[in-house]
């Protein structure tokens, strides 16, 4: 391996010479990381920010190493995501998407993990309708990692990671402190929306709250989950009441099918009981960030003016996206042993 | 038969049997001496009582017999001291006309146990229209139902009720009102919510028990309530029993040993319908069974190939594998003499089944000689792969157990000894 000055970025030299983190072997939950790992991972996405904004944001770091998108679902943003990441740690990567697969010839799913898995990969980056999937293909393969890029309504734990990490950049950034505190801790988050049927919402609760933000879930009763025991989250059904009060307003993208499920009556009441009007944007403090996981639709969730205003920090979420799942990959994937050698 | 301690409905009693051509033909302490039986099994330490009886099999033949068939089901029961079960009649094509019963019957002839079958309440299962339900009694038919759904439409339901009044049969239901239900995986709730799976709350369940009771109370036709998985499912026919309505009730093993904490595992072996209830859920069945609210221990037995359970758990099928199983959790998670288990799980099906005495029946001069012989200290570790079913969908993989048949004796046929089939 040949190695150029561009290519060897310090900070994850130290993390080789320091004999690396605890490796760990699968991301499938928040939970798989707690405190300290989601730290870890946020310290790590500083450096690959930086890669990120050279000439050739590229380093050798997983040479040698294949990573397989397996997409039972569609997500574009998603999958583009993990695979720049996953190019810009010069890894190779493989996609597998429903519609050019076996699936639809009646292969079984752990047939086709297995098989994959028979050509030689090291980590699987999974998408799927099913809540849990992830775990069932952990349990099938014996070597490969297994991200989750998104299982059912249960969890999509890099997505929590970039919102994590946006925060903080932004925070620092807008306050203008320096790349600070890991923590989010003391800050008031409002997750607005369909968390019921919010695997976004999911992690980021988790996420949010391991780093110490208090958190507050705003929707109809239904669309909050069944159950919140365990969660340490506060409910509120009157968005203006909390926006004056928080750091971050989180949306989540209504679908449209909910109406169908008698869920709520229309998209209209729910626009004007809970949608981020420019009204109401008015209400947030100066400071205040406005994210969204991702894909949008103004005018329903949110006003267009507002997410493209300069409280909204959507596209940061899709940059950091990137630079996030790197460090995801470089952690699983990557040993202090390969970038020693380069 | 010797050594063995002889529990019937009865009592219980030291005692040796003795049986020739399919009959008890004497019991008591050293009753075979001077008999010169040709087969001597050895019961000593055990309890010998009569054959268990399971209210609700899924035997899948006809149309699924990749995943269990009537041998290999039967089989599967002898070796959880089964000398009679019922198939459910949700089968493809299902069990809604006298053709298929027959069909049923004549497979079940030659098997390690005897087969009784299960009709349906209306045509294909689809609760539109009433199947030939007398046609089928005169078959034998006992009991109807159209499990794997419940009667959604209250009007037929009635009608139903009334219909079979007539014909010395009981309709069994499967509480689940399917527009609460829909789209569900697991019992709604904490575990629900944390693991973004669609739930089923309890009161879908609920509310179809609390509509079969006054349908009960208006045509005055028995009602059997299959699979109750809930407390306050429990507490209403406790209520109604108490009040002279005439219905029983069964829980399966499941219901009253796993909770729905196990799907954290996201094991499509944990997904069963009902589904796995929370503790306090689970705590209600045990009191049902304690108290006699519930009448009966049925499995629920519902194999499954494994492919079909190794799909997403939100699309895998419900189901999990019981008869080999179920006697010893009831012995070992109930905490009730094994007088109380063995009759949860023989003489009390077997009357609601229709089956008694001839199933069930106590040990006498006499009496047919369905026997099982349980050994009911013997501790044992549950290895998938040893059990007699075509499929290994049992969610008890490891399990250590306490308790386990010895023997099953088919009309005096040893079907099993000393734990393992003999056809």
């Amino acid at each position: 391996m040949t190695a150029t000055s561009e290519t060897s970025s310090p900070d994850l030299v130290i993390d080789a010479t320091g004999g690396g983190p605890r490796r760990r072997r699968h991301l499938m939950s928040v939970l798989d990381l707690g405190r300290e790992g989601i730290e870890e991972v946020l310290r790590l996405t500083d450096s690959f920010v930086e890669v990120g904004e050279r000439a050739i944001p590229k380093v050798p770091a997983l040479r040698g190493k294949t990573v397989v998108s397996l997409f039972f679902e569609d997500s574009t943003r998603t999958r583009l995501s993990f695979e720049t990441a996953a190019k810009r740690l010069s890894a190779d990567t493989m996609s597998f998407s429903v519609s050019t697969s076996s699936v639809k010839k009646g292969e079984s799913l752990r047939d086709t993990v297995e098989t994959i898995e028979a050509m030689g990969v090291d980590a699987f980056v999974v998408r799927h309708s099913g809540a849990g999937v992830p775990w069932q293909i952990a349990g099938w393969t014996h070597g490969p990692s297994v991200i989750n890029a998104g299982d059912g309504w249960h969890e999509h734990p890099t997505q929590a990671l970039l919102d994590c990490y946006t925060i903080r950049e932004q925070r620092a950034h807008r306050l203008g402190l320096a790349p600070g505190p890991r923590s989010l801790g003391g800050l008031r988050i409002a997750i607005v929306g369909d968390i019921r049927h919010s695997r976004v919402a999911r992690s980021d609760v988790l996420a949010f709250t391991a780093l110490g933000a208090s958190v507050t879930l705003v929707a109809p009763p239904t669309l909050l989950p069944p159950s919140l025991a365990g969660w340490q989250v506060d409910v509120s059904h009157d968005i203006e009441d909390v926006l004056p009060a928080v750091d971050v307003v989180y949306l989540l993208r209504l679908q449209r099918e909910r109406m169908q499920d008698a869920l709520l009556p229309s998209l209209r009441e729910y626009t004007a009981t809970y949608g981020l009007t420019v009204r109401r944007a008015a209400l947030l403090r100066p400071d205040a960030l406005v994210m969204h996981p991702g894909p949008v639709n103004r005018g329903v969730e949110v006003a267009a003016e507002v997410a493209d205003g300069p409280a909204s920090v959507i596209t940061r979420q899709v940059a950091n996206g990137v630079a996030v799942r790197m460090a995801v990959l470089y952690l699983l994937l990557g040993s202090g042993v390969d970038l020693a050698g380069s | 038969m010797r050594g063995g301690t002889v529990v019937d409905h009865t009592g219980s009693r030291r005692a040796d049997v003795v049986i020739r051509d399919g009959v008890v033909v004497a019991v008591g302490a050293d009753a075979g001496a001077d008999m010169g039986a040709s087969v001597t099994l050895d019961a000593t330490g055990c309890v010998v009582a009569p054959g268990l009886v399971d209210l609700h099999t899924h035997l899948r033949e006809p149309g699924r017999e990749e995943a269990e068939t009537v041998e290999t089901g039967a089989r599967a029961a002898a070796c959880g001291g089964y000398t009679a079960v019922v198939a459910m009649p949700n089968t493809e094509p299902p069990i809604d006309s006298a053709g298929v019963v027959r069909q049923v019957l004549e497979l079940g002839a030659s098997a390690c146990c005897e087969v009784a079958v299960a009709g349906a309440i209306t045509v294909g299962r689809a609760g539109t229209q009433l199947a030939p339900i007398a046609e089928m009694a005169a078959l034998g038919v006992r009991l109807f139902t159209d499990d794997g759904t419940g009667v959604q439409d209250a009007r037929l339901m009635r009608r139903a009720l009334e219909y079979a009044s007539a014909l010395d049969v009981v309709l069994a239901q499967h509480c689940e009102d399917a527009s609460l239900a829909a789209g569900g995986h697991m019992h709604e709730g904490e575990w629900s919510s944390r693991l973004g799976l669609p739930g089923i709350p309890a009161e879908a369940e609920e509310l179809m028990v609390m509509r079969d009771l006054a349908l009960c109370r208006l045509t005055g036709a028995p009602v059997h309530f299959l699979h109750l998985s809930t407390a306050a499912s429990v507490a209403m026919v406790r209520a109604a029993k108490g009040s002279g309505l005439p219905v029983t009730a069964e829980a399966a093993p499941h219901h009253f040993t796993l909770t729905d904490a196990a799907v954290a595992s996201y094991d499509p072996v944990f997904k069963v319908n009902p589904p796995l209830r929370p503790p306090g859920d689970v705590a209600g069945i045990k009191a049902g069974l304690a108290d006699g609210a519930i009448d009966a221990i049925a499995t629920d037995h519902a194999p499954h190939a494994q492919e079909t359970k190794e799909a997403p758990f939100d699309q895998a099928p419900p189901g999990m594998l019981g008869l080999e199983t179920a006697l010893s959790l009831a012995l070992g998670e109930l905490g009730l003499p094994i007088e109380r288990v063995v009759a949860l799980l023989s003489w009390q099906p077997a009357r609601i089944a229709g089956l008694f005495p001839r199933h069930g029946g106590p040990l006498v001069e006499g009496a047919a000689a369905n026997v099982c012989v349980i050994d009911p200290d013997l501790r044992w570790t549950l290895d998938p792969a040893t059990l007699s079913s075509k499929s290994r969908n049992t969610p008890y993989a490891g399990r250590a157990m306490v308790g386990k048949v010895r023997h099953t004796l088919l009309c005096g046929e040893p079907v099993v000894v000393g734990g393992r089939p003999q056809r």
